[in-house]
């Protein structure tokens, strides 16, 4: 399986620099578990991260610094002792990779899904930012999702099935990462419907009236 | 001795400290850590915008959590500088931020495997770390203050661009074309 879409550079810049926030982060995290590709990137990123850290010049520690040091790793050492280890959850779809499985706590068979209209379904997913809402977005085969432009970031995450618009055919592991200057008419692949990640930091806005009419009254 | 030949023996010294806390607890291995990353951790840390009590309690939970994780560090994988950066990262969001981090995980059955392991060298202490020290230094001056923004002001590309008066997308380019730089010279990209 070939991801032809990646996040810019940028992005993955704040990632891994740790300036980028929550929601954001777990469609890059989520991306990165299906996308060998960036996880290089971000190695990259990091090792220079690092090569920062060796060449900084250093800051003087207060004086009984090393002493409260050796002093807090006896402690925690008893403490650390008494924690077993996280036990993985798995996808028994192996469709939702993780950290979106753990975020949304349960498998794609089981989730809860809210209807949107013509067909699509979304189920909302939980951090702790408010500015910024991530959904699972599920379109049946073949239809269009309404035609929208964007006001603010929209991350997609394709998980299963496709997409297309007028910059592409986007499959699992592809991610579009759409400012407000594209307005797109993404549909949905003939063959199955298309589940995907979709994050924003503003409302989407549609273009057809009757969309917009409903829209308030969906929450999207 | 260069001063190159000098910080790649210490970034090899490191890598041995950590083994051997992960192997024998050794104290003594770990207080060289200590002396060595936490005036720099202190330091980066500063930079980001924290007072001097701050910074320290931040680098005395990152040196908590190198204790407790020595045994997940892997010289094959990550220089100890590169490992640590994560650690001190994580542990800074999560201090200062009160944020979760999400992170892939790697046992995750789930995820897309590498389709050829080999492909790339991992950028440990060896040459593959001298070169991104070498190539970091050659990149044009206004590609490498982006990157000092990014890095030790904590700064988003966006805050980059307002704090540059550019534009975003020049922004974007100067990080796309250091990586591509960065990468070229370390094999990656032909």
């Amino acid at each position: 399986m070939n991801v032809n879409h990646h996040p810019s550079e940028a992005l993955l810049l704040d990632y891994v620099s740790g300036t980028l926030g929550e929601t954001w982060s777990l469609g890059i995290a989520t991306h990165l578990a299906l996308c060998p590709t960036c996880r290089r990137t971000v190695d990259v990123l990091e090792a220079m991260g690092g090569d920062l850290l060796e060449n900084i010049s250093p800051a003087e520690m207060s004086g009984d610094a090393a002493a409260r040091m050796m002093a807090r790793i006896d402690v925690s050492d008893d403490a650390q002792n008494k924690t077993g280890l996280p036990t993985l959850q798995l996808s028994k779809s192996h469709i939702l990779p993780q950290p979106l499985l753990s975020y949304l706590g349960k498998d794609l068979a089981d989730l809860k899904w809210q209807r949107l209209g013509m067909g699509a379904f979304q189920s909302l997913i939980q951090t702790q930012e408010k500015d910024v809402t991530a959904r699972l977005l599920r379109i049946p085969a073949g239809k269009p999702v309404p035609e929208h432009t964007h006001r603010g970031l929209e991350l997609t995450l394709i998980l299963s099935g496709e997409f297309s618009d007028a910059t592409g055919t986007y499959k699992r592991g592809d991610l579009q990462e759409a400012d407000e200057t594209l307005g797109h008419h993404p549909c949905a692949g003939k063959d199955k419907d298309c589940v995907c990640l979709a994050i924003t930091d503003a409302p989407l806005r549609f273009r057809s009236l009757a969309a917009r009419i409903v829209q308030p009254m969906l929450g999207i | 001795m260069t001063e190159r030949d000098n910080q790649s023996s210490i970034a090899e010294q490191m890598a041995a400290h950590i083994r051997k806390v992960a192997d024998h607890r050794d104290r003594a291995a770990f207080a060289e850590i200590f002396d060595y990353f936490g005036p720099r951790l202190k330091s980066f840390v500063m930079r980001q915008g924290s007072d001097p009590q701050l910074a320290e309690e931040v680098v005395q939970e990152t040196m908590v959590k190198i204790w407790h994780k020595s045994g997940q560090f892997d010289s094959k994988k990550a220089s100890a500088s590169t490992w640590i950066y994560t650690i001190a990262r994580n542990m800074r969001i999560d201090l200062l931020r009160k944020m979760n981090r999400p992170e892939p995980d790697m046992n995750d059955p789930s995820m897309t495997p590498d389709p050829d392991p080999m492909a790339y060298d991992k950028i440990a202490f060896d040459q593959e770390a001298d070169q991104l020290k070498k190539s970091i230094t050659l990149l044009p001056e206004d590609q490498q203050r982006v990157l000092q923004l990014a890095y030790f002001e904590d700064k988003t590309h966006n805050e980059v661009a307002v704090e540059l008066n550019v534009p975003l997308g020049t922004v974007k380019s100067r990080i796309r074309l250091a990586l591509r730089r960065i990468r070229t010279e370390l094999g990656d990209l032909r």
